[in-house]
């Protein structure tokens, strides 16, 4: 598969996309808030949300299914929000696939060159049937394929025009998790061999993490925040962002100590963190919020308090409920310092003392604690089980 | 006993079919009747007289012709009109579209007699001359309500992401259309227009109403049935039965037949 030759270059002179100032109203409803966004050349990057944050709005305005309220649209240095669809070098991967039912796969795929007056495709076709590796498909109709081999004449039909900017809007929804999995590897391998831009709209924020190089978290409108997955899940700026990219503790605190260490109070006990991972203004008496990984979270009986090592911040609780993972071990604490805690604890060697009930002691590296404002509201961006389904 | 139990279904299916076709077989064995008077509904002798001269009775194949071309216009504009309301009603949202809605369906329900007397009234007030454009215009309108329910169920069934996607693989408004659009669309559209010929080429009741001298195949046969009935009347039955079935047996065939390629 790695020596196959997929011609990148044609069409792919372009540049970033731009965003500036775009915005999307329905009447009162405003789906986008002002948004500037830049897209860099040849990343993959994606647009992470819960439903109706305004996500795939955005990707749609990007593709001109969509007419900005306000705003523009730039492909490399072109201006292209006046452009109707057709005219964009921007290709879109549906949701629903979208695949035309009247079609075989071949004229699916075929679709896009044959309307640009292309004559001779049966190679072009050829290759990206292999690239997704359908070649045997090509005169079934698309209601005869699997979801998964679906997504794939989706993206090849999309793909073979060579789009300045691939869009992909939620294009693995459908599928159940395995395939899902499977699909985002073979994505991300697709996006590495032809070196196309790719934004990919997603609520998943797995999926997100594991695909993009850079993602942008939306939220009521707006780019929350925008990073590497990596720094978006360790330095989160928001509530919204540190509770919707995996799970948080947040623990209400008062500043009675600031300078590049951080000292803070929550629940009588002091606790530390360096002032570079507060993204809030702290002043001595002012308040925060604290945060904290469950996985960076280590647990001790509270009768091995003495063995922990010093300098390092230190909660005390009870356990109220434990969940016995395979490879780790989910603990609910309940701690004076923030309510319930979540600590996920490594099942390398377990102590049985630690059941429902116990009294233990939460420890961490203070440089792990990340700071935020208290202003907001704590619980933003947490799954409910409603969201979920 | 055990047998019929069994079988129960099978039987209760070919009863009701044979229910449906005996009239059919009835007129078709006729057609090869040699009546005795004017009159051809007594069995005498098998002959081949009146396929060999279907137009042997005076002005018969001129009213077949007729009801043919109003019939080939009617479906032509019914479709095409209906085709058009039916994707306004589905794809875009405006004011009275809820009332236009349920007033499609109004000539449906209505009593044919009804409203051929009420075209009557209005094309006599509007000083309009009966004849064959009476008639067609009377025609496009009741057709028209099958047409958008036909077309409409299927436009409903239809995804606006694939327009979409057309759009978004440089299809231009007209190429989507073509490319698009209308191949989804068309088994709907063709429901509609087969319905739509059917009902043109046999109405009496409002044609009666307002065709004035002109005389359409239906008028012919009821207007020969007070003298006499002639055999011709039916082989044209009969004609038309086969092609209706040759019709069907072709599109089944086709469809097989591209069902069988995309399989294997």
């Amino acid at each position: 598969m790695t020596d196959k030759t997929v011609h990148t270059g044609k069409n792919a002179g372009g540049g970033d996309v731009r965003l500036t100032g775009i915005s999307k109203s329905y009447g009162a409803f405003t789906a986008v808030q002002p948004l500037d966004l830049t897209v860099p050349q040849g990343s993959f990057f994606a647009l992470l949300g819960a439903s109706g944050c305004g996500k795939t709005t955005t990707l749609r305005m990007i593709a001109g299914l969509e007419e900005p309220t306000t705003g523009t649209v730039f492909l490399g240095d072109r201006d292209v929000t006046d452009l109707p669809p057709y005219k964009r070098p921007v290709n879109t991967v549906f949701q629903s696939y979208a695949l035309f039912p009247h079609l075989d796969i071949y004229e699916n795929v075929a679709f896009g060159l044959r309307r640009r007056g292309i004559k001779s495709v049966k190679k072009q076709v050829g290759e990206m049937l292999e690239l997704v590796q359908l070649g045997d498909k090509a005169k079934h109709k698309p209601h005869q394929l699997s979801g998964g081999q679906q997504q794939r004449v989706a993206v090849a039909r999309a793909l073979i025009n060579h789009p300045q900017v691939l869009l992909l809007d939620e294009p693995l929804g459908a599928l159940d998790l395995k395939l899902r999995r499977q699909m985002q590897l073979e994505l991300k391998r697709i996006q590495t061999e032809v070196g196309i831009t790719f934004i990919h709209v997603t609520h998943d924020q797995e999926e997100a993490m594991t695909m993009a190089d850079t993602v942008a978290v939306m939220n009521g409108g707006r780019v929350e925040q925008l990073g590497a997955p990596a720094e978006l899940y360790e330095n989160p700026r928001t509530t919204f962002v540190a509770n919707f990219l995996g799970t948080s503790n947040l623990i209400e605190a008062e500043v009675v100590e600031a300078g590049t260490e951080l000292v803070v109070t929550a629940g009588g006990g002091k606790l530390r963190l360096p002032a570079e991972r507060c993204s809030a203004p702290a002043a001595t008496g002012g308040r925060l919020l604290l945060g904290i990984r469950p996985e960076k979270i280590s647990l001790a009986h509270a009768d091995d308090e003495d063995t922990i090592a010093t300098g390092r911040n230190k909660v005390t609780g009870r356990i109220v409920d434990t969940s016995f993972i395979g490879v780790s071990t989910q603990y609910v604490v309940d701690s004076p310092a923030g309510g319930a805690l979540q600590v996920y604890e490594q099942n390398i060697e377990r102590d049985t003392r630690l059941v429902p009930g116990a009294p233990v002691v939460l420890h961490w590296n203070p440089a792990h604690t990340f700071g935020l404002d208290a202003t907001q509201a704590i619980d933003a961006g947490v799954e409910t089980v409603e969201d979920a389904a | 006993m055990r047998w019929i139990r069994r079988n129960l279904v099978v039987i209760a299916g070919l009863l009701t079919l044979a229910y449906m076709i005996l009239p059919n077989i009835v007129v078709m064995v006729f057609s090869f009747n040699k009546p005795t008077g004017r009159f051809n509904y007594s069995w005498q002798r098998f002959s081949l007289d009146a396929w060999k001269d279907p137009c042997g009775v005076a002005d018969l194949c001129g009213s077949l012709t007729l009801s043919l071309q109003i019939a080939a216009w009617a479906t032509l504009g019914a479709t095409a009109l209906g085709t058009m309301i039916a994707f306004a009603l589905v794809r875009y949202r405006f004011r009275a579209r809820g009332a236009i809605n349920s007033l499609i369906f109004l000539p449906m329900a209505m009593p044919e007699v009804v409203m051929a007397a009420s075209l009557l009234t209005l094309f006599l007030n509007m000083g309009a001359e009966l004849g064959f454009w009476t008639v067609l215009i009377a025609h496009i309108m009741f057709c028209l309500s099958f047409v958008v329910t036909a077309v409409k169920a299927r436009v409903m069934s239809m995804d606006p992401r694939l327009e979409e996607a057309a759009r978004d693989l440089y299809a231009g408004p007209v190429q989507t259309f073509v490319r698009v659009t209308l191949p989804i669309a068309a088994p709907g559209i063709a429901a509609g227009a087969l319905l739509a010929f059917a009902l043109s080429f046999d109405d009496f009741i409002i044609t009666n109403f307002n065709a004035g001298s002109t005389v359409t195949f239906p008028m012919f046969v009821w207007g020969s049935a007070q003298r006499g009935t002639p055999v011709q009347i039916n082989v044209i039955g009969t004609a038309m039965f086969i092609i209706a079935v040759l019709v069907v047996v072709a599109g089944q065939i086709v469809t097989n037949r591209r069902k069988r390629t995309a399989t294997t």
